[in-house]
């Protein structure tokens, strides 16, 4: 199982590489947000997946799986959403200032 | 268990979420911004000397005892900087009051440079991984803002590269932290050390402690600083002060941590690749630095000097160097301030940004000319300013460990610093004045107070650098020996 | 041209109040089961966004004069309050703490301090949710 979703985060990361490479801001901002799925992927999976039962109180398992990278995805999803958000609404500003989406067509701002 | 050392970082956040509320009171928020900070210092100031007394203090969140619960850690090293943090957040508060302009003030500036704070602080004080990176979040969250906010042209392009730049390395930080908790099992910095201390740091975490050299020199600006002299520039002065002088340093701060406490056991591989690394820095810098013509461009390249210059003292990892060190990353979030300061006030007044563009300001502004040459001697290192004694230490440790290389360059890179500087000097402060009298713009006093105290705060440390001396000396034998802060975080109940 | 969206509008004055208890629910059971504050304040904000969507942004600032940005503030001083308040009765930073009370209607309850600190993050995301997505739209 480790195998195949350590095979899904290379691809994940291969298509956000292919996205962050290009010259649209929007595809830009879709790669980073793939990226950082692909993180939490590897985040759970080092982990460890499915040693035992879900981690909550009154189910009567033995073994327990490990709480903490849940934990820490958690906290890197409400992280990666923000810092999401921030960008998309700075990507639209960026299009109302300037009329462009293109990053090549962004350079040469530097004084006004 | 000592409250206190939460409150460096929960007074900023609560005084930021409190501002939020005051938004169209500007006097009321600056008001309330003053208190805070002094509150912060005096905060500061007392945890450090109780550090003296009773050693490395540690707060374990809501009563989970490490290794299962995140804590945070004081030891003298981060709360110098917490101290230094504070002290020139409260100067360039000062500065933003007569510079920054309402529209930023009612537009919340003031709530997230309190934010700010909050991160800067916290990974200082953080003595858990994961919650570094959270507290980097915070710190680089508020940072966006701060570079956006006026949305002009140039910032909202500026900061789409400032911010893809961080999003990567954040996400690398991720990775990194993956690949530990994979191999380790924990995250609290003392367990991993004495984790790796006991398997033994292998190739697999050697190549993870790379990672993190990545991560961390993305955020420091240690040779990937090529995004850093473009954001700098951008926003508006205060702002890029604060950055300046406090961003960098956290990336700086981050690596002496995980490389003194974490990832020692290979210096052969991780040392010598920070020290050729810390060399390509300050030669690229030096070379950045002389290159243009933009007071903006030459500022940040001196930061990325300061930066490779600080990390000579890691390299080396001897405890002179590390005193070195410490020193003089002191040093230099005051005189990064300063420098942002002057530089930002020269724009100002002149409403040019190229150093051939302006002539003969000192005939103008005596005071700000004063002060700029104070900067640069300071910066040079000149015995009574504060720069001098850093640059003792770290001579003085990289010749104990036989490293002549890097002694070589990084006393070259101060002369590059001296003339880059000097030639700022000699452009726009000599020479004949060609601004005539009707267009002389007054030189407000609220932007020439913060200069002027930042200029008596480089003279005092220079002066007064015994004072601080135990303190320096505490941070970098806890530094040299990871052993007292696995101690205090792990086995003192 | 005038889009007619009678039956959204009718169907999403009902399926509002579902989503809002569905929230309220998640919010409750967080801690010993599935739910919590962010995922609660998350489905409490899409109700709103829902509002959004099929009204416009006036008419719905009008039945809920709320600033969101201040909602979100006072959200993130409630769970850092419920943090430091444990520092007032000498315990760490962040403490929690529950017992049991008998409540009239509901019986012996468990009442815990993290319901303050639970509380808090979900009016943050709601907050935070709402302003991003009204900032978005704001001038299409």
């Amino acid at each position: 199982m480790e195998t195949l979703i350590t095979i899904l985060i290379g691809v994940l990361v291969t298509v956000a590489v292919y996205l962050l490479l290009s010259r649209s801001l929007i595809r830009v901002i879709l790669g980073s947000a793939i990226l950082s799925h692909a993180v939490h992927l590897l985040l759970m999976t080092m982990g460890g997946l499915k040693k035992g039962g879900v981690p909550l109180i009154g189910e009567d398992n033995s073994t327990f799986t490990d709480a903490l990278p849940q934990a820490l995805i958690l906290t890197a999803i409400v992280i990666s959403f923000a810092v999401t958000a921030f960008l998309l609404v700075l990507a639209y500003r960026t299009y109302k200032e300037t009329g462009q989406d293109n990053l090549d067509a962004l350079r040469g701002f530097e004084d006004e | 268990m000592n409250n206190s050392i939460v409150l460096p970082m929960i007074i900023p956040l609560i005084t930021g979420i409190l501002l939020v509320f005051f938004r169209s009171h500007i006097r009321l928020q600056r008001i309330v911004s003053v208190v805070s900070i002094v509150c912060t210092v005096a905060i500061s100031v007392y945890i450090l000397q109780l550090i003296q007394q009773e050693g490395i203090l540690r707060l374990d969140f809501g009563g989970w005892l490490p290794p299962y619960g995140i804590l945070f850690v004081a030891d003298s090293f981060s709360m110098l900087l917490v101290l230094t943090t504070s002290i020139i957040t409260g100067i360039l508060l000062l500065y933003a009051f007569a510079s920054i302009g309402v529209t930023h003030e009612k537009m919340f500036f003031y709530p997230f440079v309190f934010f700010l704070i909050t991160g800067v602080n916290g990974s200082f004080l953080t003595g858990d991984l994961f919650n570094l990176f959270v507290c980097f979040e915070v710190m680089l969250l508020a940072s966006y803002v701060l570079i956006t906010l006026g949305g002009r042209k140039v910032q909202l392009v500026e900061s789409i590269k400032y911010i893809s730049i961080n999003v990567l390395s954040s996400w690398f930080f991720l990775v990194a932290i993956a690949y530990l908790y994979g191999t380790i099992g924990t995250l609290n910095m003392a367990h991993l050390s004495v984790r790796i201390a006991e398997v033994g740091q292998g190739p697999l975490l050697t190549v993870i402690s790379l990672i993190f050299l990545i991560v961390f020199s993305l955020k420091a600006g240690l040779l990937l600083y090529f995004w850093l002299p473009g954001s700098y520039s951008a926003p508006p002065t205060v702002v890029a002060a604060l950055f300046g002088a406090l961003l960098t340093k956290v990336g700086v701060y981050a690596l002496f941590r995980t490389f003194t406490l974490i990832f020692y056991h290979e210096p052969g591989i991780t040392h010598k690749l920070i020290g050729v690394m810390a060399i390509v820095t300050m030669v690229f810098g030096s070379v950045g630095a002389i290159a243009y013509q933009d007071v903006r461009q030459i500022v940040a390249y001196n930061v990325v000097i300061a930066v490779g210059f600080i990390l000579v003292g890691l390299a080396v990892s001897t405890e002179a160097g590390f005193q070195g060190s410490i020193y003089y990353l002191v040093h230099d979030m005051i005189i990064k301030a300063l420098l942002y300061l002057i530089a930002g006030t020269m724009i100002y007044l002149t409403g040019k940004t190229r150093i051939d563009e302006m002539s003969g300001l000192i005939r103008n502004y005596p005071l700000l000319g004063w002060l700029f040459f104070i900067t640069l001697l300071s910066l040079a290192g000149i015995p009574p300013l504060s720069g001098f004694i850093g640059k003792v230490y770290m001579g003085q440790g990289t010749i104990e460990a036989g490293a002549f290389l890097l002694l070589a360059v990084a006393f070259l890179s101060s002369i590059f610093v001296l003339y880059s500087l000097l030639r700022i000097f000699l452009n726009s402060f000599w020479g004949e004045t060609i601004i005539n009298e009707d267009d002389d713009v007054p030189l407000k006093k609220g932007m020439l107070v913060p200069c002027v105290l930042l200029g008596i705060l480089t003279f005092a440390l220079g002066i007064g650098v015994e004072g601080i001396a135990v303190y320096v000396q505490d941070a970098a034998e806890t530094l040299m020996n990871p052993q007292i802060y696995i101690e205090a975080v792990l086995y003192e109940r | 041209m005038k889009i007619n969206d009678v039956i959204l509008q009718t169907v999403t004055k009902i399926v509002v109040f579902i989503i809002l208890t569905f929230g309220v629910e998640l919010f409750l059971s967080g801690h010993n089961n599935p739910g919590g504050g962010f995922i609660g304040g998350l489905v409490l904000s899409s109700a709103f966004v829902l509002l959004y969507l099929v009204y416009d942004i006036e008419t719905v600032q009008k039945g809920i004069p709320f600033d969101f940005k201040k909602i979100a503030a006072i959200g993130v001083l409630l769970a850092v309050g419920s943090g430091t308040g444990s520092m007032l009765f000498g315990s760490e930073f962040l403490t929690h703490t529950f017992s049991e009370f008998t409540l009239p209607v509901f019986g012996a309850t468990e009442l815990g301090t993290v319901v303050l600190f639970e509380a808090g993050v979900a009016l943050t995301v709601v907050g935070v949710v709402v302003t991003i997505i009204l900032s978005i739209s704001e001038d299409v």
